[in-house]
């Protein structure tokens, strides 16, 4: 079986998958993303299946896309990763899928996004579409802040800061759940807990173990179908209603998840991998 | 053993180091990329970019 490994800087979870596939005895071909050279035009490649691992999204996006139309079989597709790359995309297919998530404003120009911004109410978080870690969100309390943070997105972002993600605020009782899909089931999850309103891991976030639930399997199934499936993460909030989900993650980090939960998920994410293969 | 390129500590590499792998200098805290592993050699490394994530 001839299967790659597209990545570039090897984090704790490339290191647990590449292990897991060797311990399997399964040859890879690692692919450095910072060395690749694609030639559009060449449409045959050997690979059973690649496995996208690319820290950086614009080069996992661009790369899929090449692959999955050369006929390549991916984890995830192009599709997922487009999907879940961009908050709007994913905020949209979850909408479309019926999924309850965290009411959300978009608006490009600084004037719409303040009147945005006060039609939804205060607090709300203004997010960047396209970013991760909890990057650049911004917990907007009042007019004055979302003045000031408008002129500054404004004067100092980017082009893509000019697309204004508005969420409503969700007050999260210092924590919300990660649940980690593979193929259709759920195959754990934890708490993620801070005294910070956000509450990511790599924010400081602490793990711990949460069950898998048949209505978290259930809605974080459906999250995963709504972007394309594969091995995705899920981010879900609890409310009094239900469970809500706020976003989906298609190169999900684990590294605190496997003694927390007990789950190899190493091991089920190349399960997987290799099901595509054989497809 | 590999050099940190911040503060020259001598940093030991697993037999399981794997080109591209991140790690720590376990004396001054920088974050370092292993370039090579024959013979063992270690970049600082890469700044955050705004697209990096999950």
């Amino acid at each position: 079986m001839n299967i790659g490994f597209l990545c570039s800087l090897i984090r704790k979870e490339e290191k647990l998958l590449l292990d897991e596939f060797r311990r399997r005895g399964l040859e890879l071909t690692r692919i450095d993303d910072r060395e690749l050279i694609l030639d559009l035009h060449r449409r045959q490649w050997d690979f059973d299946v690649i496995l996208e691992r690319s820290i950086n999204h614009s080069r996992a996006l661009h790369t899929l896309k090449y692959l999955n139309d050369c006929g390549v079989k991916t984890v995830n597709t192009y599709e997922v990763a487009s999907t879940c790359g961009d908050k709007l995309l994913t905020t949209l297919a979850l909408i479309h899928d019926g999924i309850p998530t965290p009411k959300v404003y978009v608006a490009y120009t600084p004037e719409s996004a303040l009147q945005a911004i006060e039609a939804l109410g205060y607090p709300v978080v203004l997010k960047p579409a396209v970013g991760s870690w909890g990057r650049l969100l911004s917990k907007v309390n009042d007019r004055d802040a979302a003045e000031a943070l408008l002129e500054h997105k404004e004067t100092l972002g980017s082009y893509h800061h000019s697309t204004y993600y508005i969420q409503e605020y969700v007050e999260k009782r210092g924590r919300d759940i990660r649940s980690f899909v593979v193929g259709d089931e759920t195959i754990c999850a934890i708490y993620r807990t801070s005294q910070h309103w956000i509450t990511n891991t790599a924010r400081g976030g602490i793990a711990t173990n949460c069950p898998v639930t048949p209505e978290l399997n259930a809605i974080s199934v459906r999250a995963a179908k709504a972007v394309g499936g594969g091995v995705v993460a899920i981010d879900v909030f609890e409310m009094p209603s239900g469970l809500m989900v706020n976003e989906v993650n298609y190169t999900m980090e684990f590294r605190n998840s496997i003694d927390t939960t007990g789950v190899d998920i190493p091991a089920k994410v190349v399960d997987y991998v290799l099901e595509v293969a054989r497809r | 053993m590999a050099l940190c390129t911040g503060c020259e500590a001598e940093i030991p590499l697993a037999p399981t180091t794997e080109i591209g792998e991140i790690i720590q200098c376990p004396d001054c805290g920088l974050d370092l990329e292993v370039i090579s592993v024959h013979p063992p050699e270690l970049a600082p490394a890469p700044e955050e970019e705004e697209d990096w994530g999950e």
